[in-house]
Formats: structure tokens, sequence, C-alpha cells
């Protein structure tokens, strides 16, 4: 079974410092410690650890990138653009000096110029990852609300109330996700429920995503409440004369805190492309806010002309999706000592 | 086993009950929490003209102003019993399955999904083939030869290979193998009836572009699964028993790891039969994924409903497959 990470709350089971009285001297540490020292030594997972509170000090400081390195998102650039082709012009100021095989990339444009109206390619991308991190982390964190409650809930009480919870996660994995999720965001007209314009994008992107991805994680955590529910300390709580509630949130959440905070961290690349996809698709976020999918949607009718419009937002996806995973697999190693 | 037949045929049918259901709520009950009046709503579905008297005449054939379990009855009939359509003074007979008309060019829905389905059926099936033969077999010999340099790279490709979205791996590949070099033919579909080698040709890059990702996906599966059963005693038994290891992998240690990847491979393939959206997108191949991305450009209500619905078909009877299946190779879950 997975081992319980470094609980602080009273009531957590057998601490291994306990175990350990009477041989003080070799220095007890807890299992998040032992987590973390496994996890400093996987070298690709810290890799991907970096580069992840990297993209998230992208998306945070992106006016500040924008102000010093770029130019503003939604501003044109027409004079640097090759009128025949709509790609960047390789002498900006000879109109007729043909396509820069290299899409205008500068020192003024460090990633190139959009093609057709030529806006600054680095400024779209480093906001593009505010939209990407904001959906994506709020449709995980919605995931792991209602898998958590959900599952703990099957898991603990069983009998039809697990039967019901673990059938409405079969129904929801067997939907074709992605045609749902166009369909309601194709449904809900704009000004819904007191938002407007992008927030309501923002809002139900979040929705959608967290509201049919929640039974990968609900079934984890049914999981191993299955198997924690039989063990002493639970007993140890319920003849103290705990209530439910006490249990499952006090008792049992702690005890989970490791598997949910893998399995999410492993969600997150998949809510991430998910956003994508949708944005990709046209229901997505509305132009003209920069966002990752929408840039390859307009791609599609430019890759002839401009193939780096196609390589540079793809690899900024893939090296988002791939750095969450590479962490996600390392927490994963460190916190279960079975997957060595 | 006739029980067990039974009990996967009433959950298929249930399921397809739920997922009517929700489809229905996502047209006709969602729209009106997010705040429009049973006028709007009607005007939905009217499409370009929303004169009053269109609009009243919605709301009297779809029922927008009956009760909510009324109007599910209704949308259920349709699908199976057909309904009418009128159109201004012309009366039009929809037959079952009725899923009702396109607002942009007035054709039925269901004939034309029925249309577009060879091609979509055609992407998938040949992307399946690839992934499951590729995706497992790099998978198995990845776990035989644990930590081998083979090993290491497949597992490198297969990390990138999920983290890679398919709208991005597919504009490379049109980018640069149609377009830049020419290797493989521009977008299109030319049907097998017409030119099987023409028809392989032109969908050679959406083949691999779908099939890719799953590929890696499975390859990782099937290694953890199989270094998992590997390590079983009775794989150890089968060795002792002096068993040749070819036979102890492919019958010992390939069948148990397979039988929780056929699951996820009925899911696959039958969310790939219900439009393989975005591949049919990039690759412009007009599928019946394609047929609902544009018409949610046009807010064409019921091509969007018609599709979601038989999407949804597909999964569930692709599960139904599977479980048959599953049944025949793993005789446990029989019981």
């Amino acid at each position: 079974m997975t081992a319980p990470p470094d609980v602080s709350s009273a009531g957590a089971p057998a601490e291994p410092e306990a175990m350990l009285e009477g041989v003080r001297n070799t220095a007890g540490r807890s299992l998040g410690q032992i987590a973390w020292q496994r996890f400093k030594r996987d070298k690709v997972a810290m890799g991907g650890g970096i580069v992840v509170l990297v993209l998230i000090l992208i998306a945070l400081l992106a006016p500040v990138l924008t102000a010093l390195f770029g130019a503003p998102p939604t501003q044109y650039h027409q004079d640097l653009i090759d009128p025949l082709t709509g790609g960047a012009l390789r002498d900006p100021a000879d109109p007729a000096s043909g396509l820069d095989p290299w899409g205008g990339i500068s020192a003024e444009h460090l990633l190139g110029l959009e093609p057709v109206n030529g806006r600054d390619l680095f400024s779209r991308i480093v906001y593009g990852a505010q939209i990407s991190l904001l959906v994506a982390f709020g449709a995980t964190l919605l995931c792991v609300v209602i898998g958590s409650v959900l599952g703990i809930v099957a898991g603990y009480f069983g009998g039809w109330v697990d039967t019901l919870i673990s059938r409405a996660m079969d129904i929801f994995l067997a939907f074709p996700l992605l045609l749902f999720a166009m369909a309601l965001a194709g449904v809900i007209p704009d000004g819904s429920f007191g938002l407007e314009g992008n927030s309501l994008r923002v809002a139900v992107l979040i929705f959608i995503i967290g509201f049919f991805n929640w039974p990968y994680i609900g079934r984890i955590v049914r999981g191993q409440t299955l198997s924690l529910r039989e063990r002493e300390f639970v007993d140890a709580a319920r003849s103290l004369g705990a209530g439910s509630g006490h249990i499952l949130f006090r008792e049992l959440l702690p005890n989970l805190v490791a598997p949910i905070l893998v399995y999410s961290t492993l969600l997150i690349p998949t809510n991430i492309i998910f956003e994508a996809s949708l944005s990709f698709l046209g229901v997505g976020i509305n132009p003209p806010t920069p966002s990752w999918g929408g840039m390859l949607a307009s791609a599609l009718n430019t890759y002839t002309t401009s193939p780096h419009f196609v390589v540079i937002p793809g690899l900024a996806i893939f090296i988002t999706v791939l750095a969450f995973n590479l962490l996600g697999d390392g927490l994963r190693d460190a916190l279960d000592p079975r997957s060595q | 086993m006739l029980a067990y037949i039974l009990r996967r045929l009433g959950a298929g049918v249930l399921l397809l009950a739920i997922i009517s259901l929700v489809t229905f709520a996502i047209f006709y009950i969602v729209p009106r929490l997010a705040g429009r009046t049973t006028e709007q709503l009607a005007a939905m579905y009217v499409g370009r003209a929303p004169t009053p008297e269109a609009i009243q005449a919605t709301i009297d054939r779809l029922g927008l102003d009956e009760p909510i379990p009324l109007q599910y009855w209704e949308f259920v009939r349709g699908i199976f019993m057909g309904a009418e359509y009128r159109f201004g003074r012309q009366i039009v007979e929809c037959n079952a399955p009725c899923l009702g008309y396109s607002f942009q060019d007035y054709t039925e829905v269901w004939p034309t999904i029925l249309d577009r389905l060879p091609v979509t059926v055609s992407l998938a099936i040949g992307a399946s083939v690839i992934w499951l033969i590729a995706g497992i077999g790099v998978g198995v010999v990845s776990a035989i030869k644990k930590g081998s340099w083979f090993d290491r790279v497949a597992m490198g490709v297969a990390l990138g290979g999920v983290s890679l979205p398919i709208f991005f791996t597919g504009l490379i590949a049109l980018a640069f193998l149609s377009y830049q070099w020419g290797i493989f033919p521009d977008v299109g579909y030319v049907p097998f009836t017409e030119s099987p080698a023409d028809w392989a040709y032109h969908l050679v890059l959406p083949w691999f572009t779908l099939a890719f990702l799953h590929a890696a996906l499975y390859a990782r599966l099937t290694r953890a699964g199989m270094l998992e059963t590997m390590s079983e005693d009775y794989i150890r038994t089968a060795r002792a028993k002096g068993l040749p290891e070819r036979r102890v992998v492919m019958k010992h240690g390939l069948r148990p790891t397979l039988t929780p990847i056929l699951t996820i491979f009925g899911l696959d393939l039958g969310l790939v039969l219900g439009g393989a959206v975005v591949t049919e997108q990039v690759f412009s191949l007009n599928g019946i994924g394609r047929y609902a991305v544009v018409a949610i450009a046009s807010s064409d209500l019921p091509v969007i409903l018609g599709v979601t619905l038989v999407g949804a078909v597909f999964i569930v009877l692709a599960n139904l497959v599977v479980d048959l299946l599953y049944a025949w190779i793993d005789p446990r879950v029989r019981i």
C-alpha cells in the first residue's frame, strides 16, 4: 500500500518516529522527508519540477516579460508581413524581399511574428501560458475536490453508496468527452451566470474539464480508502466515539494526500491538452486573447508559408505537458516505494 | 455465460438511456439554467430566420413549453419513431432514427452521418491496428529487455508521445512531410471502393498521427503490466517446468497483461469511431467528428446533438464488444 506521507495532524497512523524509540541517535526521518530525499536524487523529476516552476513564473510575470522583451500581444505589425503570402518578411525594409524562413525571429521579436497580423509571438506565447495554466489548475482543483469527496465516501461507506458512485464513475469514463465538451461550450450563451466574454469562457472550460475528469481521481481515492478503512487507526478512532465526518476528513483524508497529489500532478497535463484541444476546435478562449490551442488552429491555415507558427506554440504545449508528466512520475516514484 | 451477456447488455442499454438523458439536458436544460427563455431556446433551433411565427412553431414542435419529462419523452420518441417537421406550409417526414435537420443546408442529420461514417471508420480501424501492434509490441520488448538501450529509447519516445497533442504532430506532419518535402499527399479522402491504394496512401499520415499518441500510451501500459506479471510466482513455475521462454512470455505473461489493455482499447476505439474530432479537423477529413466541429462554428445545434449521441452509442457498443471478448479471454469474469 502507498505509504502515508508526513502527516502533521493528530490521529495519524503509527509514526515512524514512534517505532524508532530507543534508537534516537539514528535521527528519525518522517516519510515526507524520506520522499523528499528520494525525489531530490531523481534528476529528471527535479528538472520537470524546475521547468514547471519557471512556467508558473512566466505566466505570473507575463505583463513584465512582455514589457521587457516583446510587444503588446494584440498589437499588429503588418509592416513586417509579406502582403502576398502573409508570412514574415525576410527584410522588413523591403516589401519585395520574400518570406523569412525563420518567421521573423529578431531581437525585437524573440519568437518571430504571427502570420497575417504580425502580432509578436513571444508575448502571445507568454500570455497563452496564463490561460493554459489557469484553466488546467482550476479544472484539476475541481477534479480533486469532486473526486476526493466522492471517492472517499464511496470507499468508506461501501454498500449501495459505493455502487451508486462507482457506476457514476463508469458512466463518466464512458462519455465521448470531447464531443460533450464541445456541445456544452456551444450551448452556453455569452452573459450566462453573470459572466461575460473570456471570464465566462475560462469558467466554462474549468467546469467542463473538471466535471468530466473527476472519476480518474475518484477511482484512485476510492481504492485507497477501501484498504485504509480496515486499518487499526480507523478502528481506534471509531472506538473513541469519532463520527463518520471526523473519520473521513480528519483520519482518512490526511493519509490520502500522497496519492491525490501524485494523480493531480498527472492530471494537469491531460487537462492542459484538453483545454488546448477545445481552443483548437474553436470552443475555447475567444480571440484576440492568445491561447496555445487557438494559435495552432490558425496555424492550420498558414502552415505552408509559416511553419514556425506550428512549431512554437506546439513546443510550448509539449514542454509544459512533458514537464508536468516528468514531475508527476517523479512524485509517484518518491511517494510510492512499491513503484521502485 | 448467458447471464453474463444479458447483464452486460442490460448495462449497455442503461448507459445509453443515461447518455441520452445527459445529451437532452445539455441541449434543453443547460441553456435555461444559463438564463435563456423558452423563446430564445426555440430561436436556437429555428436556424437562420427566427421570425416570431417560426419560433412559435418550434416551441410547439419541440414542446418547449411543456414539462421537462414530457419534453424528454418527445425527444426519445423522435429518435425511435421519427417525427414530422414543418417548413412553412410544407410538412416533411423525418424517418427514425430522426436526429433532426441541419440549419445550414436543411439536410437530415442521420443520413449525413451515415454518409460520412466510412471516412471515420477508415481512419479509426487503420489507426487502431497500428497503435495496437506498435504499442503492445514495443511494450513487451521493453519489459523483457528492461534497462536495455531499446527500453530506454522506446520509453523516452513514449513519454514524449503522450505529451504531444494530436493537433501538433498532425500539423508538423502536414507542414513538413506533406508540404515541404512532398513525401505524402495533401489532405483529402479517396473512398476505398474507388482505389484501395489511393485510399491507404491518403490516410497514412492521419493514421500514424492518431496512432502515435495511443501507441505511446499502450507501450507504457503494456510495459508496466508485463513487468508486474513477469514477477508473479506462476511465471517462475512455468520457467521451472522448462517451458521455452517464448512460450512463457507469450502465453503466461502476455495474456493477463492484455486484459486491462483490452478494456482501454474498447473505450479508445469507441471514442475514435464516434469522431476522431481533432485528427479529422487537422487533415480536413470529412468524417463525423469534423461534421460536429463545422456545426459548432455555425451554431448548428441538431448536428452537434446528433453527432454527440451517435458518438456515445459507439462507445457503448465498443464497450459491450470488449466486455464479451473479456469473458472469452479471461474465464474468471464469467462467474
